[in-house]
């Protein structure tokens, strides 16, 4: 039997789980092992040279994502489109008892106590939107789409999570949020003038906003746009995080010989700054090599929606892509003090379970897009 | 949907995700180029920056140089400074710690406070410290208790001792912590702790004491902890020092003096400093471990000022002691030869005013020889309205008085001789009443003892030898050990043999001023002379109803003064004895002189100096060496 005869009869009948095995792109998997293993690698010298207390456990999080991502990448995507909604209403749900019952991490209540886990919501909301909007935009013809009452219910779709991540607040996550929700719509066809209407609105009511605050509330978006305001916290870390970054050179100090990271001068150099500590012992070199396995994992994500024959894999694809992309560019971009955001960890290289499973949750959706890239949905019910 | 929608749906998606792409790539390039900017264009700087941070470092105090007196013994040393050190980090409960160590080694409330306050304020693994100066008793009774006290460790430093204290406080000076406005670049400075010469032979010879810091890099992560040493250099220690003072005799002629006296004992041969002794003194090991506030009151404030050095420091007018300088002058001058007689009636006519003689009835006739013996003023008198002052201030200059003699402690005053042009540049004229007054040394003139024993060194050997108290530096001896060392004084073997002639009959003839200071027969004979200057006037009036020096009160009364030089034959020794208000030179000062000769004749002999002696200093350990103590910059 022909890839192409397999692949004829998986679009028949949906089902077989070997052929499906046969269908996970491979090369994409072996793709995230390796950059789990950049992970490994760093977070063993943030361990001081062992694979206590950050490594081992990044291995152990790291298997059980890859088993959890393959499961989900074999799960039929119809169903997980019939399922999108429920998903999303899961995810504001758990939003709205974190705002409630969770718990208070650096000001802001950001997760909740699942057993040993903590689950950051807003991480599981983004994916959860994704799934939501592109089954929204599955059945919508252009036409359709250029219909701004039907743009409504998305908008709205959109609003309620970013305003309980803000609410939090997590300025960061929401604003991330709100851009992963844009990518989709974009995507989607929503169109250009639209989208140039908005913006402008926004660029004229922010500032017109921002003066009728008051004075704490300013002080409180400050210190959320420009962490460096305060130089002996955050600032001090971007400080440090930029001397590590500059002082690895070309080829870096070598591994397990960071100065920075391993004097702790670097701050939170397992999470945040993992990326810093990387480029300190492996130099430019090493940091460029590990940027473009992590744009290589975003071009899959855009590989994937182009080749995809229906518009909710897509549409689902594009959103993961775009996700995986804004934590790499915040986070590394944070690091080298390009902007002023903070609190965003790079997934499969940080530490941290929440990112971790999140990511792997989104690539075993993203995989199994993949798989079924040519899955026939029912007719269009117009 | 239409197949014809479908396919203009993905033309768009397409585009758009291809668009979309294009973004991200672009924001890829963007943070490749934040990366190479940051590695290459910024690499240099930022590899500084982490070199800074990484890199801590720290001086090592080198320990300093050691005193040692002309016989070996050390006046100062460097003790051991036996230190408990609390580290909040390794106790489990601080306090418990302290209640524990308060139970062996007593602590007071203040000191608890303290201890308190040092923990908060340091990081917690920054070791602070109990107690110092602990007794060997104390360190003893911590170590039994050891396992009790988590937390506590024990530390050596080095803190300065004087074996002699308050002995040879005036001559070795003492160490204190530099002045914020010290100028000073040496990095010693920035050591905490660290103790600078702050006055005697331990400041002017600071720099050669104190030696040079080394240098120890750490590598230290982010709270300052010390990870491991990178680099050492070490410092060089200080070099000891050999003064010329003996210690022993020091102490036994500060045994035999009163409040308010002054003694200076030189080697006549090549102006040694053999005893310098000022009494009241301090105990100068009070400002190693800290002088109290009120202490420093005290001292400062005393009238009888304990810190000043008289010897050096003390002005007083010489009186008769000063009559050899006029002597000498004269016979230069040739106004007198050493035949000439004067005759003295009592006192000397001069216009309208009268100067007496000490001695009222008069000496007769008088040639120098028995001018001096007799100490008769109106010899002098005579002698010095006939050359002049500046002739009398030129001689004492050659003899030592009114210059600055250089001696090694700092604060030295070369005291005053007074000049016709002196007197002009005050607006005032210099009358030839004034110059027959400074005759017999009395008048502007404000010499210290230590100058007058110069005189009588330079007058017993011919040789302008300078004081001092240098001996050896480094076990290397210094210039102006040997009698060769120093330049004659130019003047006639003949005039010279005439004065000390006449100073050996002071003492040892019939009818001298100081017959009470003749020299057992067995150590030879003294020359010498007294000396009574008046703190305040005599009147006429006193004078004629028959005053009696005895009755006035004690801040009244006149200074007594000696000078002597011994074996008369080869001298050997000078001195000089200054008794504030001790009445009278013959009465006070010679017998004091006599007895301090006597001592160190006694204690010197046999009669060679002793070489600066490389074994004897090097003999003795130093307990401190090899103790640095390690200080964070």
């Amino acid at each position: 039997m022909t890839v192409f005869e397999r692949r004829l009869l998986l679009r028949d009948r949906g089902t077989g789980v070997l052929e499906k095995l046969w269908l996970i792109p491979w090369s994409f998997v072996l793709l995230l092992c390796a950059v789990a293993a950049v992970g490994y690698v760093a977070l063993y010298s943030a361990g001081g040279g062992a694979p206590e207390p950050y490594a081992g456990r990044h291995a152990l999080r790291f298997g059980f994502g890859l088993v959890m991502m393959l499961s989900i990448a074999l799960v039929d995507i119809r169903l997980i489109a019939r399922l999108s909604w429920a998903g999303y209403a899961a995810g504001v749900a758990l939003l709205v008892l974190v705002a409630l019952h969770g718990q208070v991490g650096k000001g802001a209540q950001r997760w909740i106590e699942l057993g040993p886990i903590q689950l950051q919501p807003s991480e599981l909301m983004k994916i959860m939107l994704v799934l939501a909007l592109a089954h929204w935009f599955h059945r919508a013809s252009w036409e359709r789409v250029g219909n701004p009452i039907f743009l409504l219910p998305p908008v709205a779709a959109v609003l309620l999570p970013v305003g309980l991540i803000l609410k939090q607040p997590n300025l960061g996550t929401g604003l991330i949020t709100l851009m992963i929700g844009g990518a989709v719509f974009w995507a989607a066809g929503v169109r250009w003038w639209k989208f140039a209407i908005l913006i402008a609105a926004a660029a004229i009511v922010a500032p017109i906003a921002y003066e009728h605050l008051h004075d704490y509330q300013r002080a409180r978006i400050n210190t959320f746009l420009d962490p460096e305001s305060d130089p002996l916290g955050a600032g001090y870390n971007i400080i440090q995080s930029k001397i590590a970054l500059g002082s690895g050179g070309i080829w870096g100090k070598g591994f397990l010989q960071g100065t920075q990271g391993h004097l702790n001068f670097l701050p939170e150099k397992q999470t945040d700054f993992i990326f810093t500590m990387l480029a300190e012992e492996f130099g430019l070199v090493g940091a460029a090599g590990t940027l473009a396995l992590l744009a290589l994992v975003v071009f899959f994500a855009l590989a994937v929606a182009l080749r995809c024959r229906h518009q909710y894999g897509r549409l689902v694809a594009i959103g993961l892509g775009v996700n995986y992309f804004m934590y790499v560019f915040v986070n590394i971009a944070m690091v080298t003090g390009s902007i002023p955001v903070g609190g965003v960890p790079l997934p499969l290289i940080s530490h941290g379970g929440s990112a971790m499973l999140t990511s792997m949750l989104g690539f075993g959706l993203l995989i199994s897009v993949h798989v079924h890239r040519d899955a026939e949905f029912g007719a269009a019910r117009e | 949907m239409s197949k014809r929608d479908e396919e203009r749906r993905r033309g768009v998606f397409t585009r758009r995700a291809l668009l979309l792409g294009a973004g991200q790539l672009g924001l890829f390039g963007f943070l490749g180029y934040r990366l190479q900017k940051l590695a290459l264009e910024e690499g240099d700087r930022y590899a500084t920056l982490a070199e800074e941070n990484r890199v801590s470092t720290r001086l090592i105090a080198p320990p300093r140089g050691r005193i040692l007196d002309r016989a070996g013994r050390v006046v100062a040393a460097n003790d051991l400074n036996w230190r408990v050190l609390l580290t909040a980090e390794q106790a489990e409960d601080v306090g418990a710690t302290l209640e524990t160590f308060g139970r062996l080694v007593p602590l007071t409330e203040a000191e608890r406070a303290r201890i308190e306050r040092d923990i908060r304020r340091r990081r917690r693994f920054v070791p602070v410290v109990v107690r110092e100066f602990l007794s060997w008793e104390e360190m003893a009774r911590i170590e039994v208790n050891a396992p009790d006290l988590p937390g506590i460790s024990v530390d050596v430093g080095t803190t300065r001792h004087y074996p002699y204290a308050e002995h040879l406080a005036h001559v070795v000076g003492y160490v204190a912590p530099p002045a914020d406005t010290e100028d000073d670049d040496d990095p010693l400075l920035l050591l905490p702790g660290i103790r600078l010469g702050r006055s005697g032979i331990e400041r002017h010879h600071d720099r050669v004491l104190r030696g040079r810091a080394g240098t120890v890099q750490m590598e230290v992560n982010a709270v300052g902890r010390v990870i491991r040493e990178l680099d050492r250099r070490e410092g060089v220690r200080g070099q000891d020092l050999q003064v010329s003072v003996d210690a022993a005799l020091q102490k036994a002629v500060r045994g035999r003096i009163g409040e308010g006296t002054s003694v200076v004992v030189l080697d006549a041969r090549n102006g040694e400093v053999l005893a310098m002794a000022s009494q009241p003194s301090f105990d100068p090991n009070l400002f190693s471990s800290g002088i109290s506030a009120a202490q420093w009151r005290e001292w400062t404030r005393s009238r009888a000022t304990p810190l000043i050095n008289k010897t050096t420091n003390g002005l007083y007018a010489p009186g008769s002691t000063f009559k050899m300088v006029v002597g000498l002058a004269a016979l230069e001058a040739r106004v007198v030869t050493p035949a000439e007689r004067i005759v003295c009636p009592g006192h000397y006519d001069l216009g309208d005013s009268r100067f007496h003689c000490w001695q009222r009835r008069g000496h007769g006739g008088m040639d120098l020889r028995a001018a001096l013996k007799h100490s008769c003023d109106v010899y002098f008198y005579e002698a010095a309205r006939r050359m002049g002052i500046d002739r009398i201030a030129a001689m004492a200059k050659r003899l030592g008085l009114g210059v600055d003699l250089e001696l090694e402690l700092p604060g030295t005053r070369p005291g005053f001789v007074p000049t016709r042009e002196w007197r002009t540049r005050q607006g005032k004229a210099w009358n030839l009443g004034d110059t027959v007054v400074h005759g017999i040394g009395q008048g502007f003139y404000q010499l210290t003892p230590l100058s007058l024993a110069t005189m009588t060194a330079r007058l017993a050997t011919g040789r302008a030898v300078q004081p001092h108290l240098t001996r050896a530096i480094g076990g290397q001896p210094v210039r102006g050990v040997r009698a060769e060392d120093w330049p004659g004084l130019g003047l006639p073997e003949r005039d010279l043999r005439l004065v000390r002639e006449a100073m050996w009959a002071v003492v040892n003839e019939e009818g001298g001023t100081a017959r009470v200071a003749r020299l057992p027969a067995a150590l030879g004979a003294m020359a010498g002379k007294t000396g009574t200057t008046q703190v305040r006037r005599v009147s006429r009036e006193q004078r004629e109803r028959g005053f009696r020096v005895e009755t006035l009160p004690r801040e009244w009364r006149p200074h007594a003064l000696f000078v002597a030089f011994a074996p008369y034959e080869n001298p050997q020794y000078a001195l000089s004895v200054v008794v504030e208000h001790g009445t009278s030179g013959s009465g006070a000062a010679a017998p004091l002189a006599r007895e301090v000769m006597v001592e160190v004749m006694n204690r010197l002999r046999p009669d060679a100096p002793p070489p600066p002696d490389r074994q004897a200093a090097a003999a003795i350990p130093d307990p401190a060496a090899g103790h640095g103590q390690e200080r964070r910059r």
